[in-house]
């Protein structure tokens, strides 16, 4: 068992085209960081210095995880993690 | 270029002016690799704004899944400008991120007429395209 990982269109340059990868880890921090040993680069396009990305929306199972606990959110062997460009914008 | 019939045309327009002075949003699902629009989808403005929107991350989470189980892609993203031209911002540019889109804008700025304008955003460029309306 692992966490299956969901990559949007835009950062399947990072996963050779696949539509999801596994990982494992204890949170999403650590997920993350397990997945950039198989998958460089990936990392620091959902992550910066002061978590992650607002360009991102990240789901554990159907949980925007902003409404959970970010980087800090728990997570195991069976749950999906969804990664999708977050869709915004504005006049300026 | 975007091809796109005029009932889904006249459904982005008509939901641009019913959320004016606010932006309005959505997206046209169509099968995945066709190009074609078939399926409307309103989606809420989660920012509420006249300046500014934002898809609620709920919302497109159920209607990404969606989209997925019937083996589409969003075709075209589309949100109105209420007071300025149909030209996609430095914040559209930035957030821009579904390579295979089509960017469709919407000015409301005149009563009467409504600006329908489409873009390809890819690695912040921005390259204006043709629309073909099919009756």
């Amino acid at each position: 068992m692992a966490i299956e990982v969901r990559i949007p269109t835009i950062l399947r340059t990072y996963t050779d085209g696949a539509k999801q990868v596994e990982g494992s880890g204890a949170t999403l921090d650590e997920l993350f960081t397990d997945l950039e040993v198989r998958h460089g680069g990936l990392r620091e396009r959902l992550v910066d210095a002061k978590g992650l990305r607002r360009f991102v929306n990240v789901y554990l199972n159907d949980e925007d995880v902003r409404f959970l606990s970010g980087l800090e959110t728990p997570v195991k062997d069976g749950d999906t993690v969804t990664v999708l460009p977050a869709v915004a914008g504005g006049t300026r | 270029m975007l091809t796109i019939s005029r009932e889904l045309h006249d459904q982005i327009v008509a939901h641009a002016r019913a959320d004016h002075p606010d932006e309005a949003c959505g997206v046209l699902a169509g099968p995945a690799g066709s190009d074609r629009p078939a399926r409307f989808i309103a989606m809420d403005n989660a920012e509420r704004s006249p300046t500014f929107y934002r898809f609620d991350s709920g919302e497109q989470f159920r209607v990404w899944q969606q989209m997925d189980d019937n083996d589409e892609e969003p075709v075209v993203i589309y949100h109105s400008h209420t007071a300025t031209q149909a030209y996609p911002s430095r914040t559209d540019i930035s957030y821009a991120s579904e390579p295979n889109a089509h960017y469709v804008l919407v000015s409301t700025r005149e009563e009467d007429q409504a600006e329908f304008r489409s873009f390809r955003i890819l690695d912040g460029v921005v390259t204006e395209e043709p629309v073909t309306v099919v009756e």
